[in-house]
């Protein structure tokens, strides 16, 4: 297995072990991520890559079952460590689902709601207007900041979700698939954005789409059957792949 | 005539049609293919049987209330006026009335509201959103649900060992409305837990991701996203309080009261009470008289339901 060396990662799984119930979804994973990169993760259904990258922001303590081995550093300090604040370090990790899920309130306060209750001291409209310029949606939705989140359309309320993560300055921004609910249109529009928010942002995002992978990440990991098959820079593993498996997968032999 | 009616006829005619037309066309057409076997007069009348039953099963249920309404507005009609209801309760049946059961119902509803959303609703956070989910908050889950099939008047036994004698509020309103909370926080609470497990977890997810707190979570997504399911199950329960009258009376509510409660530990009467009391006298124009409460009670209810369904508008429209 090829890995990547960051001499100062902003994430890094080491020795990690996944579980849900006695069942092993992530075994043995040591992945370093860079700051500002975009890291996508692919591989075929159940291998592992969105339980992964929900444990960077510890989305799967919800779920009775998971449990874990190893740790996960962010900025050098383990998140699974009891003493950490959960809810600040979310606030500095954000996350876009796979299906867009906006509240059910307005534009405005879909985006103005995380950082209140984070104690948000700055300005609250300011914070509108530049999150939904960041998120490529302020034009079209300028002039109806008040009606709900849930009247856009899907490719716009997937972008309101991504205005919603930048509101609270993370630094990193977790994708789970976030265009597999929505029309080409609007996939491209999501890429664009991507492309845009790598200058500011450690994007990682999980893909089933192989080209998308190619299109807006600098670094692809190949997940299969919960090991990490291979990790590399985008253009060297699509290209030329080290291990037979990823080459398989990449051609469409199987997944 | 019923659309779907509508359509079953006119294809049985074209069937007949046909069937008169070619003799065996039925046999023909099933010969078309040797592995569907498609009796369609069977199914027809399965399918207009069903529809049927389901019809009959509607037209009984009304028809049974529209006779209940009709009897009761035929016989408490005449009495449904202002004295009625300013007057309190008195021997002679040209002078009673219904103040002072409208009034301790009035004080008995607003007081179980109080109790029972606050425990019912609070509960049901607690074992929707925050419980672990283990064998000992699924052994309370199935408790509760025995709970709500309870007979009332075990809850007015509980309420006159608990509220009246042991912690001495004596029978007073607090100890009724107590009492009505207690029958109705399991069906509260079942109700509740459906309207928000019914929240899709993709908004708390959302929440949770943006370093909301559980409480958080829960003031400023959930509850207000399960608000109408809430809602209406709070209206059944408390429609189900008010009409109540076992529990009360064993409680040992007062029959005859000519005044009206002026706080929490005063003794009341309330609508169904005075209802049953006047249903058993022997006189003809008490029983006038119970229907005529009768209708001020549905008036209540009505009231009450609608002033809930209009706040229910008012929410989603605010969303």
């Amino acid at each position: 297995m090829m890995s990547q060396k960051f001499t100062s990662p902003i994430l890094q799984a080491t020795n990690l072990n996944l579980y849900y119930g006695t069942k092993k979804v992530v075994k043995n994973l040591n992945m370093k991520i860079g700051k500002k990169t975009v890291t996508a993760m692919i591989g075929p259904s159940g291998c592992g890559k969105s339980t992964i990258l929900r444990s960077f922001n510890r989305m799967n303590d919800f779920i009775d079952t998971f449990s874990h081995e190893g740790e996960i550093l962010f900025e050098g300090s383990d998140i699974y460590k009891s003493k950490i604040d959960v809810t600040e370090f979310r606030r500095r990790i954000g996350m876009v689902f796979q299906k867009p899920n906006p509240f059910s309130s307005s534009i405005a306060k879909n985006i103005t709601w995380g950082p209140k209750i984070n104690g948000y001291k700055g300005d609250l409209n300011e914070l509108v207007e530049t999150s939904l310029r960041k998120a490529a949606l302020w034009d079209e939705v300028k002039d109806k900041l008040n009606d709900s989140g849930l009247a856009l359309s899907g490719g716009q309320q997937q972008r309101l979700c991504i205005a919603r993560a930048i509101a609270m300055d993370p630094e990193v921004i977790l994708m789970d698939e976030p265009c597999s609910a929505l029309d080409p249109a609007s996939t491209l529009a999501i890429e664009d954005l991507i492309h845009d928010l790598k200058q500011q942002y450690t994007i990682v995002i999980v893909t089933h789409n192989m080209q998308q992978a190619a299109r807006v990440s600098e670094y692809t990991a190949f997940m299969y059957n919960g090991d990490l098959v291979e990790y590399g820079p985008t253009t060297k593993l699509f290209s030329t792949p080290d291990e037979k498996l990823t080459r398989d997968y990449i051609v469409g032999r199987f997944g | 005539m019923n659309p779907i009616e509508g359509t079953i006829d006119s294809q049985s005619k074209s069937e007949t049609a046909a069937g008169v037309k070619a003799g065996v066309a039925a046999g023909d057409e099933a010969a078309l293919h040797p592995m569907f076997h498609n009796p369609r007069k069977l199914r027809l009348f399965k399918e207009r049987f069903f529809y049927g039953s389901i019809l009959l099963a509607t037209l009984c249920a009304l028809g049974f209330l529209f006779y209940l309404l009709f009897s009761i507005g035929a016989q408490g009609w005449e009495h449904l006026d202002m004295d009625f209801i300013n007057n309190f309760p008195s021997r002679k049946p040209a002078q009673a009335g219904f103040k002072s059961a409208i009034w301790g119902t009035v004080w008995l509803g607003g007081m179980t509201l109080i109790f029972s959303v606050f425990f019912g609703v609070g509960a049901a956070l607690y074992l929707q959103e925050l419980s672990p989910k283990n064998r000992f908050t699924s052994s309370i889950q199935v408790s509760i649900s025995t709970l709500a099939g309870v007979p009332s008047i075990i809850y007015g036994m509980l309420g006159l060992g608990i509220f009246v004698r042991f912690m001495g509020m004596g029978r007073s309103v607090l100890a009724g409305s107590l009492t009505l909370s207690l029958l109705i926080i399991p069906v509260i609470i079942i109700a509740s837990r459906e309207a928000l497990k019914a929240v899709p977890d993709s908004m708390r997810m959302a929440s949770f991701a943006l370093g909301a707190t559980r409480w958080q979570t829960v003031r400023d997504h959930v509850l207000p996203a399960a608000v109408p399911g809430i809602a209406t199950g709070v209206i059944l329960a408390m429609a189900r309080a008010m009409g109540e009258a076992a529990p009360l009376i064993m409680l040992g509510a007062l029959t005859y009261v000519a005044f009206v409660p002026s706080g929490p530990l005063d003794p009341f009467t309330a609508m169904p009470i005075q209802i049953f009391n006047w249903t058993s006298r022997p006189q003809e124009a008490f029983h006038d008289l119970a229907s005529t409460g009768i209708i001020v009670l549905l008036g209540f209810l009505m009231l009450c339901n609608s002033v809930a369904i209009f706040i229910r508008l008012r929410w989603g429209r605010k969303l």
